[in-house]
């Protein structure tokens, strides 16, 4: 085959063939095509603001990398006015994260950002490697997503910035998009496809002090392909760590992202077509960020992302077991709890379709209003009574996951199993809504 | 016969495809010119003699699966994709630069 020549500059030798388009580009031509592509998303999208503090959610692997990398660049080269840094959450998992905060800490060094390393034990008082010795390896990730997801937030509450981003990659939304498509789960599938997934000005917070409840997360390598992402930071030459998260192993990920692997390399074009499909169903469903202005993105927000395990910036299959791993739990507590409801509504059983919202309660009103359903239940955020965390319940998932935990400690000894656990956490949870439900009334 | 003859090509490893192969990154191999059937040596049979002669990780569908390189590992060819050399059927010449990047892991 003779080499194929630079679509762009027609001089050097073609290396990358781009899966967008098909065409073919040199180094240094794709290094640039990347970045602009980047800058343009950033502009079309108003994702930034002038003098904006922003956190780059960096786990070291090549997502964060090449974000921070690319960012960098872009700040400096359109003088966008940004102040970068570097938030590093440490989920206690060794063996596994301190080698890769090893790679954030040289990054800080190599793209001169400040870093911060916020600890799971720090902010919860356990390390995941306690969390697994307490309820196995099997369902693990549900508590490392949630942990993972507020411990982003107070970090940046921490260092006073508002805003967020994090690595997520168009692989990673086509992912998210056929998983919620084949749940049935089209309010889930509207609120992903957003690139900026939690708007904080709509929530009001008069001080204008960030806290942890108002922080906006964007992804703005959301249409940049897993590949290009991992072509770039190898012809850049970047230094990003690669590894598998030790407690969720190859064998348990699901078929969603082999799928997509399988797609792309039929057909490359594939993986932004599904991205474009989700956005555009993400209009049609009822209720959605898109038809709401964005009003209750905030809200569904906090629990949205409760992915990224193997990186605090979503690396992703895990995460969409994960999610499916707490959806079913939240599914479990949520039929119980509408079977004690006084009024019979219903049965679960007799609905097809599940509960519209899984997770999520229907406001109180609706609730106690009878048969008539409407669209997806919007959710009423409040703040969790405990720490004070955005939540759509009166205690937020992480206090309640923290408590089932301590509670269970001293069981420890006789080596609780997961389902026992899961069982003693449905409890907790049914308890709460209990009590909600019977002081609203 | 020629097919006796060796041709060393350089085969380099990242993105956690290390981990399947000893967590060694860079080999330099020796391999038969010819393939089984006595065809020049292409990327097929390169990764078919990484299978059997180098990776000791059982985990062989990692690297591989329905005979050709899973999807979602890229492979450079001289650091060229492989799609622009003709995929696994590009011939391997002396001392080229296989390298397979896996986009699979996680950070």
């Amino acid at each position: 085959m003779p080499p194929s020549i630079c679509a762009v500059c027609r001089t050097n030798r073609a290396l990358i063939l781009r899966p967008k388009d098909h065409s073919k580009l040199c180094r240094e031509c794709f290094i640039t095509v990347f970045e602009t592509e980047i800058h343009h998303t950033i502009l079309s999208t108003n994702l930034f603001e002038r003098g904006e503090r922003i956190a780059i959610g960096a786990s070291g692997g090549k997502d964060s990398t090449v974000l921070a990398s690319v960012l960098k660049t872009l700040n400096e080269r359109y003088d966008y006015g940004l102040e970068l840094m570097l938030l590093s959450i440490d989920e206690g998992i060794k063996g596994y994260r301190d080698d890769s905060l090893e790679t954030v800490k040289r990054n800080a060094v190599q793209y001169d950002m400040p870093l911060t390393i916020l600890g799971y034990s720090e902010l919860y008082g356990w390390t995941m490697d306690q969390v697994v010795e307490q309820v196995g390896k099997k369902g693990n990730c549900t508590y490392c997503g949630v942990f993972r997801r507020q411990a982003l937030d107070r970090g940046a509450a921490r260092l006073g910035v508002k805003h967020v981003v994090t690595g997520h990659n168009a692989d990673d939304v086509a992912e998210t998009v056929l998983m919620n498509l084949l749940r049935g789960d089209l309010p889930r599938l509207s609120r992903t496809t957003s690139i900026v997934t939690s708007t904080p000005s709509l929530a009001p917070n008069k001080t204008g002090v960030a806290d942890n409840t108002h922080i906006k997360r964007s992804k703005p390598l959301k249409y940049a392909y897993e590949k290009e992402i991992v072509l770039y930071a190898h012809h850049k030459q970047l230094d990003y760590f690669s590894t598998e998260c030790i407690y969720s192993p190859e064998a348990f990920r699901g078929s969603a992202r082999a799928l997509i692997k399988n797609l792309e390399r039929v057909r490359p074009s594939a993986i932004l077509d599904v991205v474009r499909s989700g956005e555009d169903m993400a209009r049609l469903v009822p209720g959605s960020d898109e038809g709401c202005g964005g009003a209750c993105a905030s809200a569904t927000a906090a629990e949205e992302e409760v992915g990224g395990c193997g990186s605090a910036v979503g690396k992703s299959m895990a995460s969409v077991e994960r999610q499916l791993a707490s959806n079913e739990r939240a599914q479990e507590s949520n039929l119980e709890t509408e079977i004690t409801l006084p009024k019979p509504s219903p049965a679960p059983s007799t609905t097809p379709a599940g509960p519209p919202l899984k997770g999520q309660k229907k406001p109180r009103s609706e609730r106690s209003g009878g048969p008539k359903k409407k669209g997806p239940a919007k959710q009423v955020m409040g703040s969790c009574i405990k720490c004070g965390y955005l939540s759509s319940q009166a205690v937020c998932k992480a206090c309640v996951l923290l408590e089932g935990l301590n509670k269970s400690r001293p069981k420890n000894a006789i080596e609780v199993g997961y389902e026992v656990q899961d069982v003693s956490l449905n409890s907790v949870r049914d308890e709460l809504e209990a009590t909600t439900l019977s002081t609203e009334r | 016969m020629m097919s006796e003859e060796a041709l060393s090509v350089k085969v380099e490893f990242s993105g956690g495809l290390e981990l399947l192969f000893d967590n060694k990154k860079k080999y330099d191999l020796s391999i038969p010119c010819k393939d089984e059937s006595g065809a020049p040596s292409n990327v097929a049979f390169l990764v078919r003699y990484l299978c059997d002669k180098v990776m000791k990780d059982p985990r062989k569908d990692m690297f591989v699966l329905d005979d050709t390189v899973r999807p979602g590992i890229l492979v450079l060819i001289n650091e060229a994709d492989w799609e622009l050399e003709g995929e696994d059927q590009y011939e391997l010449q002396k001392d080229d630069h296989v390298m397979f990047v896996s986009t699979l892991h996680g950070g």
